[in-house]
């Protein structure tokens, strides 16, 4: 169970980092806010609660990792990295900026937390399982979160990720399906249909949890039972793209649109 | 000239294998990863020795790269290995992404390199690797020439920290390397001192060189012969240092005129020493079915080619 004070915690945190999400992404007119905005609770859950890390010694080994999959909604990760400590908060008004170590999309080698580089969609999956694999070899004990978008589990190689986490075992691995149902051309299952997702998970060999992604107590507890399980889980959280700023809450639009002044200010209002 | 003897012929494939089941042995943060085709790539001893360090990723070539990345992180060097076709193009954006764009230290291995894979035909040949690979960042090429030079180099690109992209294939060719040279990456190995024409070779063409060098010798042609074994980085002070004594090139090469080494060769020249160059290469075309012999003949890979084009080059002298 989560403490009051744990919930309120998490739910400011969230809070910081959808403002910083909204500002970030305004300050550079250019990245993805919506399906950032809509990470933001399972993010402030894993960073403040959930993740073994220790922001000042990112080479720690034994630390869980945290691959973003669905690697365009780097604000959303740069904003609780930046809190936690790994980099200096200033460094996020260089967002997209050239010579800055915040990239549109993740690059590990140079940002102090980001255990993956990631961008093209369906390659987060593969490289975080390879990890976990890594890990079971060295008999360490550590968890593999992997945040996958829901348009990205259209890509093929997804899949092939998926039946390797299955034949190896890896229980090390703790996957999320963002499930906003929208991607940059609409409507997910219009795109292309992925329903019923569950089985699909299930039948290449992944324990399955559905979940509230906007829920605290949901994410939390879902995570233990995860832990508790002898292969890799798959957690598909239900979100709200855009979440916490009204306008753009299910509106495929605000994808990859930045927000202009008068959209910042409104947005930053709300999320006061 | 330098007289080259063919110990036996032999698949720089099984070179692969060799130096594999070598690195099972002395180095254990080796490890192997193969996409459904152990036999082609003779791994199999590696896997009988050391079961617990391969990884059978199944027809799933995408995911072998990404699992090859992420291996890295406990400082596994992880042997990722199928057919060149499916080592590079097929899975061009996630070695970009996953591999050469963060410097992960991962070896591609790829069999069945060029024309010479044979009666399968075009769609498992591919002649555009070589270019493919040499335009990543950050990535090494290398193209052994015989199943002694493939086994060294295998062994060699283990201590090498960086991705590798090590390229090799399937028919039987003559094993004439001695079997004690240490391969040295980014090193040029002259064969055969001249000092008429320059003949820059690698992959399967170097012996083919030899041949073509010998025939010009009868003719009281001195060619000087160099087996480019490492195509990037390029061995840019012996290409210079050969070219500026003969005056001309020959480059040979089992790959696509684009974008493989004749064009890095090319570029050496063309910026710091300009010289006549013929390419013997593919000329901007797919293959097609056939033995590999065939096909050599009639793609113009092969050391009748490589005379003919000394031949074109010296009137450009």
């Amino acid at each position: 169970m989560l403490s009051k004070e744990k919930h309120e915690l998490l739910r400011v945190k969230a809070k910081d980092i959808r403002r910083e999400i909204v500002t970030m992404v305004h300050r550079a007119n250019s990245g993805h806010v919506g399906g950032s905005l809509g990470a933001a609770d399972i993010i402030s859950a894993l960073y403040y609660h959930v993740m073994r890390h220790d922001p000042k010694n990112p080479e720690w080994e034994d630390r869980d990792r945290f691959i973003l999959s669905k690697g365009h909604c780097t604000p959303v990760i740069y904003a609780a990295l930046a809190d936690c400590g790994y980099f200096p908060k200033e460094d996020l008004l260089e967002f997209r900026r050239p010579g800055s170590h915040l990239q549109g999309h993740p690059y590990q080698p140079k940002t102090p937390g980001i255990d993956a580089s990631t961008g093209t969609l369906g390659i987060g999956i593969s490289t975080g399982v390879g990890m976990a694999l890594g890990a079971k070899l060295k008999k360490q004990d550590h968890y593999y979160y992997i945040l996958c978008g829901d348009g990205e589990i259209q890509e093929g190689q997804v899949w092939e990720a998926a039946a390797f986490a299955n034949k190896y075992k890896l229980d090390n691995v703790i996957g999320f399906v963002d499930r906003n149902y929208l991607q940059t051309d609409g409507y997910s299952e219009k795109v292309m249909p992925m329903d019923p997702l569950a089985p699909k998970w299930e039948s290449f060999g992944w324990k399955v949890f559905e979940i509230d992604g906007h829920s605290f107590e949901e994410i939390i507890d879902t995570i233990e039972k995860a832990k508790k399980e002898k292969q890799p889980v798959m957690i598909i959280a239900n979100t709200t793209k855009g979440k916490g700023v009204s306008f753009m809450e299910g509106e495929a639009e605000w994808h990859g649109k930045p927000p202009g002044k008068e959209d910042f200010e409104k947005a930053m209002l709300e999320l006061e | 000239m330098t007289k080259y003897v063919d110990q036996g012929k032999n698949d720089t494939r099984s070179g692969y294998g060799a130096g594999m089941t070598e690195l099972g042995r002395t180095n254990p943060k080796v490890v192997a990863l193969c996409a459904d085709l152990v036999g082609s790539l003779k791994i199999q001893p590696f896997i009988d020795e050391h079961p617990e360090r391969f990884f059978q990723v199944g027809i799933a070539e995408a995911n072998m790269m990404g699992i090859a990345a992420g291996l890295t992180i406990g400082g596994k060097i992880p042997f990722a290995s199928t057919f060149a076709n499916f080592a590079t193009g097929r899975v061009y954006d996630q070695i970009r992404q996953s591999i050469a764009y963060s410097g992960k230290n991962v070896k591609i291995c790829a069999s069945h390199a060029g024309i010479t894979l044979g009666e399968d035909g075009a769609t498992h040949q591919i002649l555009e690797d070589i270019g493919l690979m040499k335009m990543l960042p950050g990535m090494t090429v290398i193209n052994p020439c015989d199943y002694n030079q493939t086994k060294a180099a295998t062994i060699a690109i283990a201590e090498h920290q960086g991705p590798v992209y090590l390229r090799f294939g399937r028919p039987k060719v003559a094993n004439f390397t001695p079997v004690d040279q240490k391969f040295e990456i980014g090193k040029a190995l002259l064969l055969n001192e001249g000092t008429d024409v320059t003949i820059i070779a690698t992959g399967h063409l170097v012996w083919e060189a030899l041949i073509a060098a010998e025939n010009l010798e009868s003719e009281g042609i001195s060619a000087e012969v160099v087996n480019i074994h490492t195509i990037k980085p390029l061995d840019d002070a012996a290409v210079l240092k050969s070219v500026k004594k003969t005056g001309c090139v020959v480059t040979a090469e089992e790959h696509n005129y684009l974008g493989g080494l004749g064009e890095s060769i090319a570029r050496v020249l063309a910026t710091r020493h300009p010289a006549p160059q013929e390419f013997v290469a593919t000329q901007d075309t797919f293959g097609e079915s056939g033995t590999p012999s065939q096909l050599m003949e009639k793609y113009g890979l092969n050391n009748k080619a490589i005379y003919e084009a000394v031949h074109r080059v010296l009137k450009r002298k």
